[in-house]
Formats: C-alpha cells, structure tokens, sequence
C-alpha cells in the first residue's frame, strides 16, 4: 500500500485520470454499440421502457445483495452474489440505453458531469422516479420467500426477454438475448430449490408454503401493460406482458406441484402503480441503503 | 486515454491484441476467450478493437478495455478505439482449443457444447445438473456438481469423486 488511504483517494480532487468512485462509471457499458432509435420509435418511450426493465433488475440485485454474509450456507450466498451480478450487468445495459436516448429524469439536477448516465440513474433518482414493479421492491424476507420470489421474478423476466430478442430496437434486442442464458439459470436453480424447500421437511414445507403465500399477491400487476408498454409493442420494439402470462403460469404450476405446494388463487388483475413510479416505503428505504454514500460524496473519485 | 504514445509501431495490431490476457482466467487471452471479434486498421492509422461481455455483469470487461489500450499503445499505436458488441451473445463455444487445453492444465474444466439456442420459451429444467466435467487433475469422468455458482460468473464447482479434489468447471452457455 502506498501512504495515501481509500479514503484519501475518495475525497481527492479528481485529475486527469480521476474515475467516479462508485458505480463503474469508467468503462462505458454501450461503447461502440449503435444507440440509433429506429424509425417510428419514440425516444422517450423507450427510455421509459428500458428504465422499466432496468430498474426492475436493479432493484431485485439489490435485494439479493442484502444477503451476502447472511445466507445458510456459503455455496447459496455465492449463488445470490452472482444472481445479483448478472441482474446488475442488465440493468447498467437497459440504464445506459435509456441515458443514450435522453431519457435521464431529475437524475442529472443532482449528478456531477462526469458521472456516466447510467449511474447518474441508478444513484440519482428518488423513489418516485423508479419504475420497477412491487414484485421486487418488497421486501426479501426469509430464505424461502427470496427464492420464491426470485423464481416467480426470474420465470418472468425469462419469458419476456425471449420475446424481446426480437425487438425492433436491436440494442435491447442484443441485451434480451444475452440475458436469456442467465435468467434460464437463475429461474431452473431457485425452481430447483424451492423443490427442495416444499418437497422437504414439514418446517421447510410450511414456510415454502409462506413464502409463495405472501408473494403471490405481488403478481396482480406483472401482466398489465402501461401505456408505455402498449404502445411500443404497438411498433414492435416491448413485449405486452399480458402475453407472458400463459408461459409464466405454467412455470410456477410445474414447480410448486413438484414442491408439493398450493398454487394460490390467481389475484384480482392490478392496474400499474410501480411501473408509474408509485411505491411503498420500502422502495425509499432500499433506496436508502444504495445510493446514500454516493449521494453524500457526488464528487468522490479514485 | 489520454497518453501519448511514443515509440515505433512494433508489431500488427491484431497479434497485440490477441496477445492481451483475460484478468479473472490470466491463462486464456482473450483470444482464447472468444472475446475479441474483430481488430482492424482503419486508413487515418486508428486500430479498431472490438470485444463482446462473456455475462451481462462481467466486472473485467473495463480491465479488458484498458489492457487493450495499453498494450497497442506500447505498441505505438496512438489512436485506439475499443468498441463493445452485444450481438451475437458470447458462448462458451467461442474458446478455442488452445483455450480449452489451456484452461484443464490450469485445473479449470473446460465447458462442454453449450446447449442449443432455440426460439421460443426455454424448457424448465427441474433435475438434477445435467453437466458432467473431467476431473482437470486425475482425469477421471466420475464428478459432481458442488455448487451451481462459484467464485466467478462463468464457473460452477465440482468436486471428483475419485481424487477428492474441488474443481471449477466453466458452465456452458
């Protein structure tokens, strides 16, 4: 170690070579890539339906992250954390293409110039500007509710993404089909341990059963479309995810049959509210827990 | 970038760049690795480097990105330009036979034929893992599966029965 401490190199003025400290804002993610928005496409609806996409991912990594140190065993903790990297890979993807098309909020009021768009995104906007669903914005509770959830989130985002490897916008046409092979191995391993959970012990069983109770309510809104959304799938480029519903439905059946668990009454259709930037507190709160340093030190590089 | 380089142009851009290793498997370059897609010289002189992610989350893809740059610049070569590709998505099938080889004497598995891209919805997969790996150590095909994940996005851990000893296996994608 030289003399100068991390916090030194955080708080110094930035030079020539000075990256932002958070984030990995010095490599960016879409380099190269063609960001042209195709024709009859509008700019800022595919923004917003890429921060949809995003954020969703975005929000579920940081929910798995809350486990590292914390889960039952190590090979499951190593499991969340690369879950969790994959699912921010996509999101710092889907950010970059909705910064590459403008679409930024008030994230740029409160950003630094130098601070790529993409985490300008993810660490400078409040909750109300998120547009990720309450499937993953709720809380994790315990281990059979994060892998629950992780299954019935995965089974979805899997089901969209093979349909948008043949979106109109060959940006997010390239980051769907990149992510197919990771979802498909995060949806079989927590449909695998979810098997494991119901088909195991009665305490296993009951709380498997617990856990797809309190997550199932989540889903009202998973296949209701925002205007957004109908209306790029109108031009070709989003996935309306009222399709999704048959793939996703038959997923989760098989599994929790599997797990010797009851499927729980399909919930009362919900109209967005997430998708539109309404949240519960505990959007806030996570939020709190991601963006507070960055916020605290808007300037800090290394 | 902001250094100058300075020096004589020492060798084609394409074999320096071949030659740049991958950080998280320094025994692969990123040759080896499927990587790199395409090197050119475009007529100002400016080399066109062109790399595509192995997962979505890969952390290494701006130590790549830097690696680049640096070496083609002690190469003098002033005017570099590393690009991302997103399309077509790596696969494991990409890392050649020297890689391949590369990967076992380092006691790394190398992957098998990564499964079939079809379109349309992908098959839950509820059994047991389906990847079978050669011990990298003793050789032996009698291994199982310790842990889907391991210490990298691209590996799983395995474990052969015969030696006892752990192993990372690269999984297919």
């Amino acid at each position: 170690m030289h003399e100068e401490t991390v916090y030194d190199a955080l708080t110094a003025a930035p030079g020539d070579e000075a990256r932002w400290a958070f984030g990995a804002g010095f490599d960016d993610p879409l380099a190269g890539v063609d960001t042209t928005v195709p024709d009859g496409v509008d700019p800022t609806a595919l923004g917003a339906y890429c921060l949809m996409l995003g954020d969703d991912a975005l929000v579920l990594s940081q929910r798995l992250t809350e486990w590292v140190t914390r889960a039952p065993e190590l090979e499951e903790e190593v499991a969340f954390a690369n879950v969790a990297l994959d699912l921010l890979g996509q999101a710092r993807l889907l950010l970059a293409r909705a910064g590459s098309v403008g679409v930024l909020g008030r994230s740029r009021e409160l950003a630094t110039a130098s601070i790529p768009d993409e985490d300008a995104l993810a660490f400078f906007r409040d909750a109300d500007e998120f547009r990720c669903g309450a499937l993953v914005a709720a809380p994790g509770g315990d281990f059979a509710r994060t892998l629950v959830r992780l299954l019935v989130a995965s089974a979805w985002r899997l089901a969209l993404f093979t349909r948008l490897r043949d979106s109109r916008d060959p940006v997010l046409a390239a980051i769907a089909a990149k992510g197919v092979a990771e979802l498909a191995y995060h949806r079989d391993h927590a449909a695998r341990w979810v098997v494991r959970l119901g088909d195991g012990t009665a305490e296993s069983h009951r709380r498997a059963q617990e856990a797809v109770d309190a997550v199932w309510p989540l889903t009202a809104d998973l296949f209701s479309p925002t205007d957004v959304e109908a209306g790029l799938a109108a031009v070709g480029v989003a996935v309306d995810p009222a399709l999704l519903r048959e793939e996703v439905e038959s997923v989760l059946a098989e599994v929790l049959t599997r797990a010797t668990l009851t499927v729980p009454d399909r919930p009362a259709p919900a109209a967005p509210e997430g998708r539109l930037g309404r949240h519960g507190p505990e959007l806030a709160e996570l939020l709190t827990g991601l963006q507070g340093l960055a916020r605290e030190h808007p300037a800090a590089t290394w | 970038m902001s250094h100058a380089a300075t020096g004589t142009r020492t060798a084609h851009p394409r074999r320096i760049a071949e030659s740049v290793v991958d950080p998280e498997l320094p025994m692969l370059t990123l040759a080896d690795l499927g990587v790199l897609r395409d090197v050119r010289v475009q007529g100002d002189g400016a080399v066109v480097v062109e790399i595509t992610p192995t997962y979505s989350g890969c952390p290494a893809m701006g130590v790549m990105r830097a690696d680049l740059v640096h070496a083609l610049h002690r190469a003098g070569y002033a005017d570099v330009d590393v690009r991302t590709v997103l399309a077509p998505a790596w696969s494991t099938d990409w890392i050649s036979d020297a890689g391949r080889r590369k990967l076992a004497e380092a006691g790394i598995a190398p992957p098998g034929s990564a499964p079939r891209r079809a379109p349309g919805p992908v098959p839950l997969d509820l059994g047991p893992s389906r990847r079978a790996a050669d011990c990298p150590l003793c050789g032996s095909s009698d291994t199982e599966e310790l842990s889907e994940f391991a210490a990298t996005a691209c590996t799983a851990l395995r474990r052969c029965r015969r030696c006892r000893e752990p192993f990372e296996h690269v999984k297919e994608i």
